[in-house]
């Protein structure tokens, strides 16, 4: 698709704010997430989790349990499908525990009873006796000589020798000379950071009702960003073919990335298989925390050379990330982000992906990429207060534009960063002045966008509706955009459209909801969808007009001749021809199936006023200004929820949220309590612009927006809080001891 | 024949080059070159890969035309969240 085939004015539905298709179920309780399914004669899971952080099964014994007579069904790992290999037998090995607990929360058993809490008592009765095994669970540590091996062999061919068997992977990339670079800098800075596993925090844990019968047909239901990736994964490790699973995706109650793997459901349906009855599996919060994946941790170490006049003459990050006991970390990607803003002669990275005794790292909104921003953009922010620089004129001068070789190497096509420069330069925010004890913090954010397998269904109905199927899990609002490009296209009402998320019986395979791909891909396949209907709309109409198909075209809803030369006919609305479409060759329903693959790279820049109290060390972030290229914002309340949803969550990741684990490997913080993230008496109003630079790849220029609101939060709240206590922090989250720590360690000189 | 664009880390395998020429019309027959080139690459191909075909970022479509003139870069496997 060229960059003139994109749509980019005249739209009547697109860019409007209708409201929400499911509003009204979520506010009357009408909606039903994970947990709120049920099944007649269903019974109740309950997992048995490792209490060591690090140890080998010797014995399960789970006569106990069996004895009792609420207790249908008692199964371990070797009620899964064996002969799994690679990146296959890894999801295995963290859905349930073979030889050893790798982390705290590993499941090693599970019990399906009567009710819950026959459940939980029978998971009690189940005997496991451990050898207790050295554990390490921080990033740093788990790369020296003598740290306990997570799991020996599990290292690909990319990592170099003479590393610990904990590196698992090894990414370097870049290009120029970044030892010249340096040499033609004023002034060179050289910092480390680390920030701290933080989880996505979604409010629904995960649950699941699964129903298997000894054929191996089963029907589940779920909570998760992608269906058809349950069904598969569940196919694998249950060993049965994938067509005999249904899935079919609940409402969710939060995802970020967190829902894309997959823990409890094939639990759920051996158990159920084992039982011949439905059986429910519902998370408790401390099991998520525990035993899903939280984000991976990092440290890592910049250096950047800039001239006095604000130049960037080399760029140079070492960043290394735990990813809990399996291969994963986006060690790659957080590399490919930290220098993606700015067009550099000279760079060059390099990524660690470390394995430790935590559990397995989960996606979070554009992976890897917070943590690099943090780190580059707190560096820049120093030189730039070093150098008397000012933050955003600094980086006009070094950003990317297209045309510009990406740090990660291909010439980036048309891209808006410039333009949230510009927009940030001139709002108002930027020029107000700071407050006693405030500091103002800038940053740049990076994250590439996904296209991915997408297939679409649109039917239209007698009476000139359509209802729209896809196969992405709504996680932001997709279900009004989809609706809406819908409407754009076949020319009818909103509220004429209905889109639901079909199940895995229903579709072509769907890719999971991530990578801020919803509203470009399943967009993009809703948009071909439906001009595939209104293709085969105006061939009807041609037909009763005796006309060829070419010398009919559709414009406000209805079928028009499309000239003199074609006839006089008066135009025929959709209804009319939807009434009599049985008639006139049958249902009309537009599909489309592809891997769209123009997902269009996006930035933002975030403006921070953060006030710290010295005494305390408490921060309050008291103004905050998101500027991001959504391409073409479809529903713009959506995507400023998304650029507020990411904000919000990056508040919570720079001063509060870490996991924390005490000397025996334990996490010591499994709760909303001890967990904290932020709530509405936390944040400041978060103010939005939408930068529009339309995607080449998409009808309507759409890029994604999930995930970039979150990749400067870090930093911006970093430069913000650093600029107000008048000493770097350099650690997240930057809680009130660690910036007490800073500032007693500045005045100790 | 197309220049192949590497990451640094891949130099390993092909013998200190981070570009390769291979004779490839779309990005499958890419893959398969370079892994028939430089054998010792084919796991890293194989683990999964994202091609860049003039600032287009390819995830999955193998099917993908490539030209003598594109600029071709192998990256790693891009996913989000």
């Amino acid at each position: 698709m060229s960059e003139n085939d994109v749509k980019t004015n005249g739209f009547k539905v697109v860019g409007t704010r209708p409201n929400r298709p499911d509003g009204t179920d979520k506010v009357t309780g009408r909606a039903k997430f994970g947990a709120d399914m049920a099944a007649p004669g269903m019974l109740h899971a309950a997992i048995v989790r490792s209490p060591h952080a690090h140890a080998k099964i010797i014995k399960i014994d789970t006569s106990k349990a069996e004895a009792l007579a609420d207790v249908k069904a008692v199964m371990t790992r070797a009620d899964f499908a064996d002969g799994l290999t690679g990146g296959d037998w890894d999801v295995l090995e963290n859905i349930m525990a073979g030889e050893k607990t790798l982390y705290d929360g590993h499941a090693v058993a599970a019990v399906a009873a009567t009710s819950p809490l026959a459940a939980r008592d029978a998971a009690k009765l189940i005997d496991v006796t451990y050898e207790v095994l050295p554990h390490v669970t921080d990033v740093d540590k788990a790369m020296v000589t003598d740290a306990p091996i997570i799991r020996a062999g599990t290292a690909d061919a990319s990592v170099p020798e003479g590393l610990h068997p904990n590196v698992v992977r090894y990414h370097e990339s870049g290009h120029g000379d970044v030892e010249q670079g340096f040499a033609d800098a004023d002034l060179i800075i050289e910092d480390s950071f680390k920030t701290e596993a933080t989880h996505q925090g979604y409010i629904e844990p995960h649950a699941c009702l699964a129903q298997m019968g000894n054929d191996g047909r089963a029907e589940l239901w779920c909570c998760t960003q992608g269906h058809f990736n349950v069904q598969k994964i569940c196919a694998k490790v249950t060993g049965t073919d994938a067509s005999q699973i249904r899935v079919t995706a609940s409402e969710i109650g939060g995802g970020f990335g967190g829902k894309t793997a997959v823990f409890i459901e094939p639990v759920a349906l051996i158990l159920s298989r084992k039982s011949n009855r439905p059986v429910k599996l519902v998370m408790s919060r401390a099991e998520v925390f525990r035993a899903t994946g939280p984000t991976a941790s990092t440290s890592m170490d910049i250096k950047i050379g800039m001239t006095k006049t604000g130049k960037i003459t080399a760029g140079q990050g070492v960043f290394r990330l735990q990813g809990g006991a399996f291969p994963g970390a986006p060690s790659d990607l957080t590399a490919m982000c930290a220098f993606a803003p700015y067009a550099l002669e000279n760079v060059h990275q390099v990524g660690y992906d470390v394995m430790s005794n935590r559990p397995k790292q989960a996606a979070y909104r554009a992976p890897g990429s917070p943590m690099a921003a943090f780190a580059v953009e707190s560096v820049i922010d120093e030189l730039c207060n070093k150098l008397g620089l000012d933050p955003i004129e600094v980086r006009l001068m070094n950003a990317s534009k297209q045309g510009t070789k990406a740090s990660f190497g291909p010439k980036f096509d048309r891209i808006g960063l410039v333009e949230t420069l510009e927009a940030a330069k001139s709002h108002a925010h930027y020029a107000a002045p700071l407050g006693e004890g405030e500091g103002r913090g800038i940053s740049c954010g990076f994250w590439f966008n996904h296209g991915g397998e997408t297939a679409v269904s649109l039917a239209l109905s007698e009476d000139g509706t359509a209802a729209l199927s896809v196969g992405t899990p709504d996680i932001g609002g997709s279900r009004a955009s989809m609706c809406q490009m819908a409407a754009e296209e076949l020319g009818i009402p909103y509220d004429k459209i209905r889109t639901t998320i079909a199940d895995t019986a229903t579709l072509g395979y769907n890719e999971v909801s991530h990578g801020s791909r919803v509203t470009y891909a399943s967009g993009l396949a809703t948009i071909k969808a439906a001009r595939d209907a209104v293709d085969k709309l105006c061939g009807r109409a041609a037909a009763k007009w005796g006309i060829d198909r070419d010398a009919v075209f559709w414009e406000d809803g209805c079928a028009k001749p499309s000239g003199p030369n074609a006839g006089d006919f008066d135009p025929i609305p959709l209804a009319q021809l939807t009434a009599r479409m049985g008639a006139t060759g049958g249902p009309i329903v537009g599909h489309f199936e592809a891997t769209p693959e123009g997902a269009g790279v996006s930035f933002a820049t975030h403006i921070v006023d953060a006030k710290v109290d010295k005494e305390t060390g408490q921060t309050s972030v008291v103004r905050y200004t998101v500027v991001q290229d959504a391409g073409k914002a479809i529903h713009p309340s959506y995507v400023e929820g998304q650029f507020q949803g990411g904000a919000a969550q990056g508040i919570g990741w720079a001063l509060n949220e870490e996991y924390i684990y005490g000397e025996d490997g334990r996490l010591q913080n499994s709760n909303f309590l001890d967990y904290r993230i932020p709530v509405a008496s936390d944040l400041p109003m978060i103010d939005t612009v939408i930068v529009e630079v339309p995607n080449p790849g998409h009808p309507y220029g759409v890029r994604g927006v999930g995930e970039t609101s979150i990749c400067p939060p870090l930093a911006a709240i970093a430069n913000a809080v650093s600029g107000a206590a008048g000493v770097r922090l350099t650690q997240l989250p930057m809680s009130p001891p660690r910036i007490l720590e800073a500032l007693d360690q500045q005045a100790s000189g | 024949m197309v220049e192949v664009n590497l990451w640094l880390g891949l130099r390993t395998f092909t013998g200190g080059k981070d570009k390769v020429e291979i004779d490839a019309k779309n990005i499958g027959e890419l893959l398969k070159g370079l892994a028939d080139a430089y054998p010792a690459l084919s796991p890293i191909i194989e683990a999964g890969v994202s091609v860049a075909v003039d600032g287009r970022l390819i995830f999955n479509d193998l099917t993908e035309p490539i030209y003598p003139e594109s600029e071709i870069y192998l990256l790693q496997q891009l996913k989000g969240g």
